[in-house]
């Protein structure tokens, strides 16, 4: 009598959660892949955007900068997230940078090295300098972290150095940037290059990590800002063809100075000039 | 479930006072495998309490996650779950019926299934992905959605479930087998009245081991389920597991560690909560027969 | 018995789809592959080195990181983990073992980033003090038998629990000591559960993807010393799909359907090996 019972409060639940699942909501909808390193960002536009238009939704999936593309060329996808410039392979996109990264040097805290000259990284980089001595540390081994191939941090940094892959010996392959800066910590005579904004969040609360910048200048979300700064990229949404409609009005969004805030807070540079 | 036999030890306990070498090996390995994952969830537990609180279970999640709560994500990470389980019980529970059932245990075709399944729990979870992605999101045109995050999930978990269910229901008495002929039981009768509720410690021990790996899966779920931290409001929605949100919180989000140690925190007690409800189903299931 | 069609057939439809399942993957891979492997041929992929931009596509090295990484687990996870089963059958008091094995399911959830991020936070520093650059081959050890451990533990438990209970009371009532029972008859009945319990964990282990990625410094090389950095198959194909397009994209499926192979092989192997033993 009681297995009856249950059972049928069991068929009930299940179709009150299935009915109730099965409902699509007719919202307009827009879909953004690619890019994981821009995606916390446009997830605070696509939040910040909906509040301000009910009834939009701005779907925001990973996938990595490749994804991004591919995916909006093929439709799939309403607009792509790509963390570097469009190569000229992909000059049936149209690209609208949202804001600016930059890339910095990192080392722990306790390594006396203050400053590393262009030519120094380059021989770290690529094996000709094993020892922290000669480049006015103490007598340790370089431990030299390097990014993954195909990532566009990576390519930044092989393009300002004029260096090759194949001529970068690495001890430690990483991927995202907390790895990097994890690595770092973790190591006390490693050396990495990872985004400035998170080097920087990172190194002000507290993480055993401290920023050296390239060139001579010194690496901060400032430098990159004022310009002088080597080393950065723009972060690009892309679209096929012209933006129309509720894309466009989400990208002019993007670019606007409702959003200054926002790009602030995910550490990266804006594009307004105040 | 794990009921020992104790038991029946206890007078050799009393008997042999003196440690056999046998036995000190044993303790040795268990404290020994007990020592680092210990650490691992004490450390679990020490940087996520801070933060836990009803809010952060009720709340959204604000500033790409580093503050505000995990609700929808809960959401999301039990409406996948469910999918998932819904597709593994009965084609798993086939499966694993027809192995101990209508099959010999060396025939070809039950070594060849056999086969299949394991080589299946080997697969990359990336590779899972990738094919739920072209497969679910693509081919049926699913999207990224619950429904295709939760039935690429199930492909992923379907041979655990099968083995350990299959070992379960092979460890039926032969006299129960016998008994049941011997009363012209059908087949299903058999499997309905007998073999399954002798069966169901171990099946609810599959369960439970399926579950366990289905929370713990992340690369699978980014490319199906998604990374959208909204409220999903049908199955066709894209929704961020509590999996895929530690992922983001820890490697690509700075300054997200704090609430990703708390999201384990949650996670882990709703592993919990989920193990003793499966133990008591299975419990209450056997006493019924 | 007899039995009913339409439940046979149903029966026979689930384990049916539960095997095409590898079907799908295998036929998803080899496409997703073909082209490139129709340019450059088999033998590509293991000669020279990989820089999948300069169009070198061996994976050779990578093999060798795979294999070593998850055997090494295997081997430290499965004495360790049958021991501690029988901890908890035979050996703790009851209590004690119920609360070791819901540590072990807890376990047994917790995500494989979590593992990683714990390894590449507090193990990999530590090994850096004895031997730097930390991030190697022992890390990646380490933290994937401390994965498989708890699975092959819960698998080998309910094994044993299986073990019907009137033969262990007729053992002890025939006078045997509690080792003697448990290596001549609890094991012997559980080892086919037991076994199989391992060769899931061993795909597992060759399938494991986030948390060595973390771990193992991902540099494309041979090892040689347990310290040495090494990239496994699966961390290659996490760490570049995300950026890689056209051909770089087809060489990491190959490595995947590379992957497969080879898992294959040391499954059909092991199932050889134990085609005796099945009662």
């Amino acid at each position: 009598m009681r297995k009856k019972g249950f059972w049928q409060i069991l068929l009930v639940t299940v179709m009150l959660i299935t009915l109730s699942a099965c409902e699509r909501s007719n919202a307009l909808k827009i879909t953004l892949t690619g890019s994981s390193t821009i995606a916390p960002l446009m997830m605070e536009f696509g939040r910040a955007f909906e509040k301000l238009h009910p009834h939009t939704r701005i779907d925001v999936q990973t996938g990595g900068s490749s994804r991004g593309i591919e995916d909006t060329r093929a439709g799939l996808a309403d607009i792509g997230m790509v963390s570097r410039p469009l190569t000229n392979t992909e000059g049936d996109l149209i690209a609208h940078t949202v804001a600016y990264d930059g890339i910095s040097l990192i080392i722990n805290k306790t390594n006396p090295v203050s400053v590393l000259s262009d030519e120094q990284i380059i021989a770290i980089y690529q094996g000709k300098v094993n020892n922290w001595q000669t480049v006015g540390g103490p007598d340790q081994e370089i431990t030299v972290v390097n990014k993954a191939e195909g990532r566009s941090t990576l390519e930044l940094f092989l393009k300002y150095f004029k260096l090759q892959n194949k001529q970068i010996k690495a001890d430690i392959i990483i991927g995202d940037n907390q790895q990097g800066i994890k690595t770092v910590a973790g190591n006390l005579w490693a050396i990495a290059y990872v985004s400035i904004g998170s080097a920087e969040y990172e190194e002000q609360h507290g993480s055993a990590i401290k920023l050296l910048g390239v060139g001579g200048k010194t690496a901060s979300t400032k430098s990159v800002k004022q310009g002088y700064y080597p080393l950065s990229r723009p972060l690009n949404i892309v679209t096929k063809g012209a933006p129309q409609g509720l894309k466009k009005e989400f990208i002019d969004f993007a670019q606007s100075s409702q959003v200054v805030d926002l790009v602030n807070q995910q550490y990266f540079i804006s594009i307004v000039t105040p | 479930m794990f009921k020992p036999l104790h038991g029946i030890f206890k007078y050799s306990l009393i008997k042999y006072r003196l440690i056999k070498w046998n036995e000190l090996v044993i303790w040795l390995a268990a404290i020994l495998v007990a020592i680092l994952p210990l650490m691992l969830i004490g450390e679990i537990f020490q940087n996520g309490i801070t933060n836990l609180s009803f809010n952060f279970l009720l709340d959204e999640p604000l500033n790409a996650g580093r503050r505000g709560g995990i609700f929808p994500l809960l959401v999301s990470t039990l409406w996948i779950l469910a999918i998932c389980l819904a597709a593994v019980l009965p084609i798993g529970l086939g499966c694993a019926l027809y192995l101990s059932e209508c099959l010999s245990i060396n025939s070809p075709i039950s070594r060849c299934i056999t086969l299949i399944l394991d080589v299946l729990s080997g697969v990359p979870s990336i590779v899972f992905g990738l094919f739920g992605y072209a497969v679910f999101a693509i081919q049926l045109g699913l999207g990224f959605s619950i429904l295709s995050g939760g039935l690429s999930l199930a492909c992923m978990v379907l041979p655990l479930f099968i083995r350990t269910a299959e070992q379960a229901l092979r460890a039926c008495p032969k006299t129960y087998r016998h008994a049941a002929e011997a009363l012209d039981l059908s087949l299903f009768g058999f499997v309905r009245r007998i073999l399954l509720p002798s069966a169901s410690l171990g099946i609810a021990s599959a369960l439970i081991i399926s579950i366990g790996r289905a929370l713990a899966e992340t690369a699978v779920l980014i490319f199906t389920a998604g990374y959208v931290t909204r409220m999903p409001e049908s199955w066709m929605d894209s929704g961020r597991s509590l999996s895929v949100h530690i992922y983001d919180l820890s490697m690509n989000v700075p300054g997200g560690e704090q609430n990703a140690a708390t999201s384990a925190l949650v996670l882990m007690l709703l592993i919990i909560a989920i193990n003793i409800f499966a133990h008591k189903l299975s419990r209450r299931w056997k006493a019924q027969d | 018995m007899r039995t009913s069609r339409i439940f046979q057939l149903s029966l026979k439809t689930s384990a049916l789809l539960a095997a095409s399942v590898l079907f799908f993957i295998v036929f998803f891979l080899i496409c997703e592959s073909a082209p490139l492997l129709s340019k450059v041929g088999f033998s590509a992929f293991f000669e020279l080195n990989w820089h999948p931009l300069d169009g070198e596509y061996s994976l050779s090295a990578m093999l060798v990181g795979s294999l070593v990484v998850a055997f090494g687990a295997v081997i430290v996870a499965t004495p360790l983990g049958i021991m501690v089963a029988l901890f908890g059958q035979f050996y703790a008091p009851e209590k004690l073992a119920k609360a070791y094995l819901t540590m072990i399911e807890l376990l047994a959830g917790v995500p494989s980033v979590v593992y990683g991020f714990w390894g590449l936070t507090i193990l990999v520093p530590w090994i850096t003090l004895w031997a730097p650059p930390g991030a190697s081959v022992l890390a990646g050890i380490i933290v994937l038998a401390m994965m498989i451990l708890p699975l092959v533990v819960l698998t080998s438990d309910a094994a044993l629990s299986s073990v019907p209970r009137k033969y262990l009371t007729s053992a002890q009532a025939l006078g045997l000591s509690r080792w003697g029972i448990i290596y001549r008859l609890a094991l012997p009945i559980a080892t086919p559960g037991i076994i199989s319990g391992v060769i899931l964990q061993s795909g597992r282990a060759l399938g494991e993807t986030m948390a060595v990625l973390m771990v193992t410094g991902n540099v494309v090389q041979i090892p040689s010393s347990w310290f040495q950095p090494v990239r496994t198959l699966t961390a290659n194909i996490a760490l570049e799909m995300a950026y890689a397009v056209g051909d770089h994209r087809q060489a990491l499926f190959m490595s995947g359907t590379v992957l497969l192979l080879l898992t294959i092989i040391i499954v059909a192997l092991a199932h050889y090996a134990l085609k005796e033993r099945r009662a």
